[in-house]
């Protein structure tokens, strides 16, 4: 076992822990369908799918059947191309953004010191997805639904870039683990709590879900930008979405709810349950919030958020200054 | 890294040509993603991730999304198709293409008389060096952007404003 040397163990381990990850997030996302369903049921006072197998446990696995089984349909009128491009843009890139998330001290993908950019630049490509999507269908509903998805992009990805550099601004480093480190005390979210207001806001936009879903609202586009997809192009949408929604949580758990941090219980638990946590409340805003019109929504981030994280992260750099020992 | 700069520097270069000879205006636009992502990687491989991280959010992912937008709010045809493969004959592209050329061999001439030692690589350049950069000697240069970006800011608004005189007041 000469090859064996600790160099290539090194990177074995490193491998390992990346697929793990991966595969972790993509079947958290998967599970998410159902679980979220059960969910609304639940809240809504209704049963939600609860045939298949205990209590529905097993609906994940019909689903799952009747989706890579259908027949995977290009329509004739649609560019071929970017219609199968835009579904890979759109989970790949939301997959690849969990790399910057540190699980547990020792568990993680990447360690960069621009961590958190990486997760705008991410959130900037998956843009395309819609976009291409609608716009390659070549059906006047998704090019609406695509139209719509771009005017909420262009207002929520600047609140959303400045509702977070009054974290960077406290924890000094874009790096996730910094960042984490950061908060041994307090976390983030007292001091921040307008930032974490804010950045639940875009993150609930980044994922297209409930109240931010006009760019696929039923009842007006009968589905928007994804409505020529079936078989699994659809399904790499609808999965792409509660990936995005695991990715947001996750987010929001490293940076304002101290990461792993906690007493008792080891690190991966702590981190496991608050993204639960925030997994549910996201499910709870689809479940009791109505759907604004997309022109309130627009003006909403431009006249509500963004000046409201532009003043937030002015006193945050005002008290941090005020507090810093003088000098330094 | 010296591999993966000349890989990106090639992406970039052929996307880019790309981009100038694409029929289809969205498929022109695409090549210029793909080439602003591999100007990024070049910065990543010249040990500037912060500036490359930046190109990316800002060109590729806002930028260019308002780009593809306004394109595809165009309809574009078949008739567009035509007018763009009439425009690529060869009494049109012929004289600007001898021009560039020109100016591509003054480039080439004037790297090659520089320093050759000079090697693809670089300390990795944290944001917070950038950042002490930008406020301390440039500091003059990152202002004087602010109030140009603030000026365009308050045009953009009054010329959007007076544009539009049939949308309705905000009711609520």
């Amino acid at each position: 076992m000469s090859w064996l040397t600790p160099m290539v163990m090194e990177v074995l381990i490193a491998m390992s822990q990346a697929l793990v990850i991966l595969l972790g997030a993509l079947l958290l996302g998967a599970v998410m369908t159902v679980v979220e369903r059960r969910l609304l049921g639940l809240w809504q006072d209704r049963y939600g799918p609860n045939r298949v197998g205990p209590f529905g446990s097993l609906q994940l696995v019909a689903d799952m059947i009747k989706i890579l089984f259908k027949e995977d349909w290009i329509p004739p009128f649609a560019d071929r191309a970017l219609f199968v491009l835009a579904p890979v843009i759109g989970m790949a890139s939301l997959l690849l953004a969990f790399m910057i998330i540190p699980l547990t001290p020792n568990w993680g993908v990447a360690d960069w010191h621009i961590g958190l950019l990486f997760f705008f630049a991410m959130a900037g490509i998956n843009v395309y997805a819609v976009l291409l999507g609608g716009w390659s269908s070549g059906n006047k509903y998704a090019l609406l639904g695509a139209m719509r998805a771009t005017a909420q992009t262009l207002s929520y990805e600047v609140f959303m870039g400045l509702s977070l550099m009054g974290v960077v601004a406290l924890a000094g480093s874009f790096n996730m683990r910094d960042i984490v480190a950061a908060q041994q005390g307090l976390w983030f979210i007292v001091p921040q709590f307008f930032g974490f207001c804010t950045f639940l806001i875009a993150g609930v936009a980044v994922t297209h879900r409930h109240p931010f879903d006009q760019p696929e609202a039923e009842q007006e586009l009968a589905d928007g930008y994804h409505i020529e997809y079936a078989g699994m192009k659809f399904g790499m949408f609808f999965i792409g979405e509660y990936i995005g929604m695991v990715l947001v949580s996750a987010l929001i758990v490293t940076l304002f709810f101290g990461g792993w941090l906690g007493p008792w219980l080891p690190p991966f638990v702590w981190f496991a349950l608050k993204t639960a946590a925030l997994l549910v409340l996201f499910v709870l805003l689809r479940a009791s919030l109505p759907r604004p019109r997309y022109d309130r929504m627009m003006s909403f981030g431009w006249r509500v958020c963004l000046p409201l994280t532009l003043i937030n992260l002015l006193v945050t750099g005002a008290a941090i200054l005020l507090l810093a020992p003088a000098g330094t | 890294m010296e591999v993966a700069f000349y890989l990106s520097g090639l992406v970039a270069v052929l996307a880019t040509l790309r981009v100038v000879t694409s029929i289809n205006p969205i498929h022109a636009l695409l090549y210029l993603i793909v080439s602003l992502i591999a100007v990024a990687m070049v910065f990543f491989a010249l040990g500037a991730p912060f500036a490359g991280a930046l190109e990316v959010i800002i060109y590729a992912g806002a930028i260019m999304v308002l780009f593809v937008f306004v394109v595809m709010m165009l309809n574009l045809d078949e008739g567009v198709a035509a007018q763009e493969r009439a425009w690529f004959k060869p009494r049109i592209w012929l004289g600007p293409a001898v021009l560039s050329a020109i100016l591509l061999l003054v480039l080439v001439a004037t790297l090659w008389r520089g320093d050759i030692g000079l090697v693809i690589e670089g300390e990795t350049l944290t944001a917070k060096a950038v950042g002490t950069a930008l406020f301390g000697p440039w500091l003059i240069v990152v202002e004087l952007a602010a109030m140009l970006l603030l000026a365009a800011l308050v045009t953009a608004s009054h010329v959007g404003r007076s544009q539009s005189p049939d949308t309705r007041g905000d009711e609520s």
